[in-house]
């Protein structure tokens, strides 16, 4: 039978499909399935960060310092493999590592001195933003061999389309996601901790562990959508990814998520990610409309869905009754 | 009452420590204030000259976090304001005209109510979460300035005009008066009318004031529309002060230095109890840093990294929690020998 709880996931991708068709008719190209898969390379990165922004947004939390750990990383990773001629293969895990590190400090903060994660992760965004421009106020292009392997590589898929090697990256996340909030004792946690924090308290669930080990998964989400990113744009550069907390935020509640918390699906997410990357679309494809139109079109149709639901998660209460 | 219990001791305690370093560091730059034509001149004075628009965002932040809300399009109203009220003197024939600034000035006003109403709405009777509402019109904001400045900086040549932000009075920089009056209003209506006590109940428990009585719905629009109001003042002031407007730039990052204003002011994000005040000196703090990271001679790529310390250390001396794992290392700290004897007594 079809749940109840499923209703929201399944408006978000059937919005999905409808604003796909919907550029199918009206453009002569749009619909093909590279188009679809185009979505996937130009949003792996927005697509890794989500994830991590789910598992955060669901314990009722917020990190606003995603975007910054990314252009810390492009930064970071630029300097050490084009500067100082470190390998790939240590760089690339060293910032896995330092972007979990950068987001089990601000857990720990948030748990152990009670201040709003509003608050510590904006002062992550300042810090990592900061830490950016006294490596290099300037762009750093890389021209090492495996980034621009990882960057120009295309596996090929039956029917003539491809993907890059950052999708790959990014749907491997998302599964690995999907595992963790549904299948493991941690994801359970998470959504106990975004239920009600005190109730979890008083059941005896690790709460301080589960908020922290929230926090490091946004902050190894961030680095390596920061690394998926450097292979997308192969350079670092202190304005890499400016307001993408946004965009990620945004497609963390258009795929379903409450945030106050104890509500929401990696899945609705990876539709959010392609929703806006629709909207992207749609709107290169016609051609004539000024950049900020996008941010107009965005803003509106985040209007829609979250009125959409909000009728919606209405309804469902008045069923209730 | 001990005065370390006092909500306003840790900002006033932080700014004193701010002023204190430049007193040490470059007295004579920093506390200098000279008379020239008849107007003072000083680092003082243009900190609060530049940290006007701050305040003013901040004082319409505090009333609608004390609701238990957000406001994340204010940096967008600011640019919206500001292009409208340029875009309207750049047409003029006349740029120094009364009318037509009259008519800027009620434009952008007019429209920065229109989208406070709007982000009212969505919280109050459409009931989404205001983080979420506001972010719409944070998103689609920056696209509706650049849509009125057609992408491009309009500037303007209209001394009028650029007195709002930068002209003097008694002495004094004009937006100085805005703020102080914007700030006595903003404290009468909350502190001598009931209109104080209905904000921090619904913004303590929105369900119980609602069954006591209150119209929550009106009290939540009317705090977003005067959100609106103070960043749409904020926005003339900024575009008045460098006499243009730029859709993409002005107010950026506003809404983060006026939450954070707040924050530092002592106010709960979780919403209640308000301190307009402790805004007020929280907004003070963080642009008397800008300005000391400025003058100290630190290159400014790096301000932001100073600026998270800062953000950081504040935070955690206001956390109670902080304070009392200090206080218990403190005391708490003997030595071994006195250790052992406090185990077997």
């Amino acid at each position: 039978m079809f749940k109840q709880k499923y209703l929201s996931i399944a408006v978000t991708v059937f919005l999905f499909a409808v604003m796909f068709l919907a550029g199918s008719f009206r453009y002569t190209g749009f619909f093909s399935l590279q188009v679809i898969l185009n979505l996937l390379i130009d949003n792996a990165f927005l697509l890794i960060v989500a994830v991590g922004m789910t598992f955060v947004i669901v314990t009722g939390g917020i990190d606003l310092s995603v975007g910054s750990v990314i252009a810390l990383t492009t930064m970071m990773s630029a300097s050490l493999v084009q500067e100082h001629g470190w390998p790939p293969a240590v760089v690339i895990p060293l910032m896995l590592v330092i972007g979990s590190l950068f987001g089990w400090v601000m857990g720990a903060i948030i748990h152990y001195f009670k201040i709003q994660p509003f608050i510590v992760t904006l002062a992550g965004m300042f810090l990592a933003r900061g830490l950016c421009y006294v490596i290099s106020i300037n762009t750093i292009t890389i021209d090492d061999a495996f980034y621009t392997k990882m960057a120009q590589t295309k596996i090929h898929l039956p029917g003539g389309s491809f993907i890059s090697i950052s999708v790959i990256i990014a749907l491997v996340v998302i599964a690995a996601g999907i595992y963790i909030a549904h299948y493991t004792r941690l994801g359970r946690n998470i959504y106990a901790l975004g239920g009600s924090e005190q109730s979890a308290l008083l059941m005896g669930l690790p709460v301080a562990r589960t908020k922290i080990a929230v926090y490091t998964l946004s902050g190894f989400c961030s680095a390596l959508a920061g690394v998926v990113f450097t292979f997308y744009m192969l350079s670092g550069y202190g304005l890499h990814a400016m307001g993408l907390e946004l965009d990620a935020i945004a497609s963390v509640v258009i795929g379903g998520t409450l945030l106050t918390g104890g509500v929401g699906y990696i899945f609705g997410t990876f539709f959010g990610v392609l929703i806006q990357g629709v909207i992207q679309t749609i709107i290169s494809f016609e051609g004539t409309l000024s950049s900020w139109w996008t941010k107009i079109v965005i803003g509106l149709l985040l209007f829609l869905f979250i009125l959409f639901q909000r009728v919606l998660s209405a309804r469902q209460a008045t069923q209730k009754l | 009452m001990r005065i370390h219990k006092h909500h306003l001791f840790w900002p006033l305690a932080m700014l004193a420590a701010l002023l204190l370093f430049n007193l040490f560091y470059s007295p004579e730059e920093f506390y200098t204030v000279q008379v020239r034509n008849g107007h003072l001149y000083g680092t003082l004075i243009d900190i609060l000259n530049f940290g006007a628009p701050l305040i003013l965002v901040a004082i319409g932040m505090t009333v609608v976090i004390a609701t238990g809300g957000i406001d994340l399009s204010v940096g967008s109203i600011v640019a919206i304001s500001g292009a409208m009220a340029c875009l309207t003197i750049s047409k003029g024939a006349d740029q120094d005209a009364l009318g037509l600034l009259a008519e800027a000035i009620a434009l952008s006003i007019g429209i920065a109510l229109l989208l406070g109403l709007w982000n009212g709405l969505l919280v109050s009777v459409i009931g989404i979460q205001p983080i979420i509402a506001t972010l719409i019109l944070m998103v689609a904001g920056r696209g509706i300035a650049q849509l009125i400045t057609s992408g491009q900086i309009i500037t303007v040549t209209s001394d009028r005009y650029g007195y709002i932000g930068s002209g003097s009075l008694l002495g004094l920089p004009f937006s100085i008066f805005i703020v102080v009056a914007v700030f006595a209003v903003a404290v009468l209506l909350t502190r001598r009318t009931a209109l104080g006590l209905f904000i921090e109940s619904v913004g303590r428990n929105p369900s119980a004031s609602r069954l006591a009585g209150i119209r929550s719905r009106y009290v939540l629009i009317a705090v977003y529309l005067f959100c609106g109001l103070c960043a749409a003042i904020a926005g003339l002031i900024l575009s008045s002060n460098v006499s243009s407007a730029d859709g993409n730039n002005a107010g950026l990052w506003y809404e983060l230095d006026a939450i954070l204003a707040v924050v530092i002011g002592g106010t709960s994000l979780t919403g209640g109890r308000f301190y307009l005040t402790g805004t007020l000196i929280g907004a003070l703090i963080i642009q008397t840093l800008t300005t000391t990271i400025y003058m100290i001679g630190v290159p400014p790529e790096i301000t932001l990294v100073v600026k998270a310390f800062v953000v950081l250390v504040v935070c955690l001396i206001q956390s109670e929690t902080f304070r009392k794992t200090l206080v218990q290392r403190w005391q708490t700290r003997r030595y071994p020998a006195e250790r052992e004897v406090a185990k077997h007594v």
